[in-house]
């Protein structure tokens, strides 16, 4: 199993000094907590993308691509990619590059983004984010998969004969994640095409949570990917730890307060009731977390969110450090021992996806499409 | 034939004479549905025991808590709302508001809706069809054409009696004829009334795929 952080990359002022990180200082500090994930055994790392203060990554593979030449092992992905306002063209470019550069070490995650604004800030309407994440998406599949592309769409100007460069590492794409929380029509495309689903759960309660995993997982088998238990399945979380209870959330509430999202709402108590957020031991961390398979499934990646709110940098460095050296090597264990036969462990990497072989399902631009034609058959 | 009627009232004092109101509508409601043949289960919904809950809901960015979560299931399995506001500047109150506002916007597709409202002076009248008729359009509800608005000085009158009795009387005629309505459209016309609790199944792929694959 996979474990991670997810930044969103927010400059948010420590709520309790007032003050806020330079953008400079906030790069800086995500590039930190990346290397520091890998120095204390954590194995992803995944930037958010964001168009708009307070957020600083707009440009995720320059990030990671420099993070790349920093570190050996951390797998590097994204939380998410905009599928909708960005050129799928340029997503197939900029990623295939990156594998190239960190070695096969590159995954990402497809979303939309729910800043309306951003939208016609590059030429879309966020009412169409659907239909421009089911279009561009199914572009970046056959731009990674087809020699010469020639293609006619909605959304972007029409492509003959084009060929991306680089092609994908090993003539094999990286393995894509699509993130949603709300929208069925995601869980359903993940599934259609056989990729991963990462419920983003952290502002949201597991029956939500569950219903969305329980979709993909039926569909993911009906597509004919395999069995729902066995479909690739990714979740968030939300911690701070102390050695007491009492002392994490002594030092978390002014930044729980503050918050941007839920700031100045709920109560830390009441929030921590309705959502996955743990405020407390490592050991109360590890019971919560391993919780989450009772929800979802056996699943394969998890990713939790540190940097956030204001934590000042020395601090959330801390938390990684609990995180890798406390938690994480328990929730292995654990998280092996309950996992049925059959439920793959890691979600596909490079190395499992080259070692499959040009002929596996995962080079075809619509693996389901057998079986929908023969669902069509019958009826 | 048990009818499920949902009293949704949003004074905030106790006793309140929205609640006054809301309990006489009821009783009405309940009488005149009762000589049509049928039953009625009433439930009340006190906003005010929900004020803490909304706010959680709104500043959460739409996460229902377990009580929000319970009310969205009660309004969309019910088979008629009877919905009454204190006017506080001219409108509903936000509290009022507040509770429209978490509900999915299928919850009353289709759902009698029997509005009222209560206030210090006669000057907010149109509020009934300035504010709430608007407000229940919005949401696809069948306003019944009476609404019923109490000022102060209205509760020592026979006139308002007289309103109410005309107002349950035309609710109770929606919410007994609805099974008929719904069953006159069941190609399909009709939305789906949703609590907003589950989620909906999403079109196979290849409908969503369609015309997207250059």
């Amino acid at each position: 199993m996979q474990f991670g952080i997810f930044s969103i990359g927010d400059v948010t002022p420590d709520p309790t000094t007032g003050r806020a990180p330079s953008e400079a200082e906030r790069i800086q500090s995500m590039v930190a907590i990346a290397l520091k994930a890998e120095e204390v055994g954590l194995d992803v790392f995944a930037t958010g993308e964001h168009h708009n203060p307070p957020f600083v990554p707009s440009s995720p593979t320059t990030m990671l691509g420099y993070i790349a030449a920093r570190t050996e092992r951390l797998q590097l992905s994204t939380a998410t990619t905009l599928i909708t306002t960005n050129d799928p063209v340029k997503i197939a470019e900029d990623f295939a590059m990156l594998q190239h550069l960190a070695g096969g070490r590159v995954d990402l995650m497809m979303g939309r983004g729910n800043t309306g604004p951003v939208y016609p800030w590059f030429g879309k309407d966020i009412r169409d984010g659907i239909p421009l994440a089911v279009e561009n998406y199914h572009l970046l599949r056959r731009l990674w998969r087809e020699d010469r592309v020639d293609w006619e769409g909605r959304f972007r100007t029409p492509l003959q004969g084009y060929t991306s460069t680089p092609a994908p590492l090993d003539g094999t794409p990286p393995f894509v994640w699509h993130g949603s929380i709300r929208s069925p029509e995601i869980a359903e495309q993940a599934a259609y095409y056989g990729d991963g689903f990462f419920h983003n759960n952290i502002f949201w309660n597991k029956e939500h949570t569950a219903q969305m995993v329980d979709l993909y997982r039926r569909r993911f088998e009906h597509y004919g990917h395999g069995a729902a238990e066995q479909a690739i399945v990714g979740l968030g979380g939300q911690v701070f730890m102390a050695e007491t209870e009492a002392e994490a959330k002594r030092f978390f509430r002014p930044y729980f307060d503050n918050a941007p999202v839920y700031g100045h709402g709920p109560s830390l108590e009441e929030f921590t009731e309705l959502t996955p957020l743990t405020v407390g031991t490592p050991e109360q961390v590890i019971e919560r977390t391993l919780g989450f398979a009772d929800t979802v499934g056996d699943y394969q990646r998890q990713l939790f969110l540190m940097d956030h709110a204001g934590l000042p940098q020395e601090v959330v460095l801390e938390q990684i450090e609990m995180l890798g050296r406390e938690v994480v090597p328990v929730l292995r264990k654990e998280f092996e021992l309950r996992r049925p036969a059959g439920v793959p462990s890691d979600p596909p990497t490079h190395a499992t996806l080259v070692a499959a072989g040009p002929d596996s399902p995962y080079h075809l631009v619509e693996p389901a499409r057998e079986h929908i034609l023969v669902d069509a058959e019958e009826a | 034939m048990t009818r499920k009627i949902l009293v949704v009232t949003a004074g905030l004092s106790q006793p309140s004479s929205t609640r006054l109101l809301a309990d006489q509508l009821a009783a009405a409601v309940d009488a005149a549905v009762s000589g049509r043949g049928e039953s009625v289960e009433l439930t009340v919904l006190e906003l005010r025991e929900l004020a803490v809950e909304l706010a959680t809901t709104l500043t959460t960015g739409g996460l229902p808590t377990p009580a929000i979560a319970a009310v969205r299931e009660q309004v969309a399995a019910a088979d008629g709302v009877i919905a009454v506001t204190p006017v506080f500047t001219a409108s509903y109150s936000g509290l009022f508001k507040m509770f429209f506002d978490v509900l999915d916007p299928d919850a009353l597709t289709g759902t009698p809706v029997l509005i009222a409202a209560t206030a210090g002076t006669p000057r907010h009248s149109l509020v009934l069809d300035h504010a709430l008729r608007p407000l229940f359009s919005y949401l696809h509800a069948v306003v019944a054409p009476t609404g019923v608005f109490a000022a102060t000085e209205d509760f020592g009158s026979g006139e308002l009696a007289d309103r109410i009795h005309r107002a349950a009387t035309e609710f109770a005629s929606l919410v007994v004829a609805a099974p008929n309505a719904v069953s006159g459209f069941l190609d399909g016309a009709l939305r789906q009334r949703r609590s907003g609790n589950s989620l909906p199944e999403p079109p196979p792929f290849a409908q969503l795929l369609a015309g997207h694959t250059g």
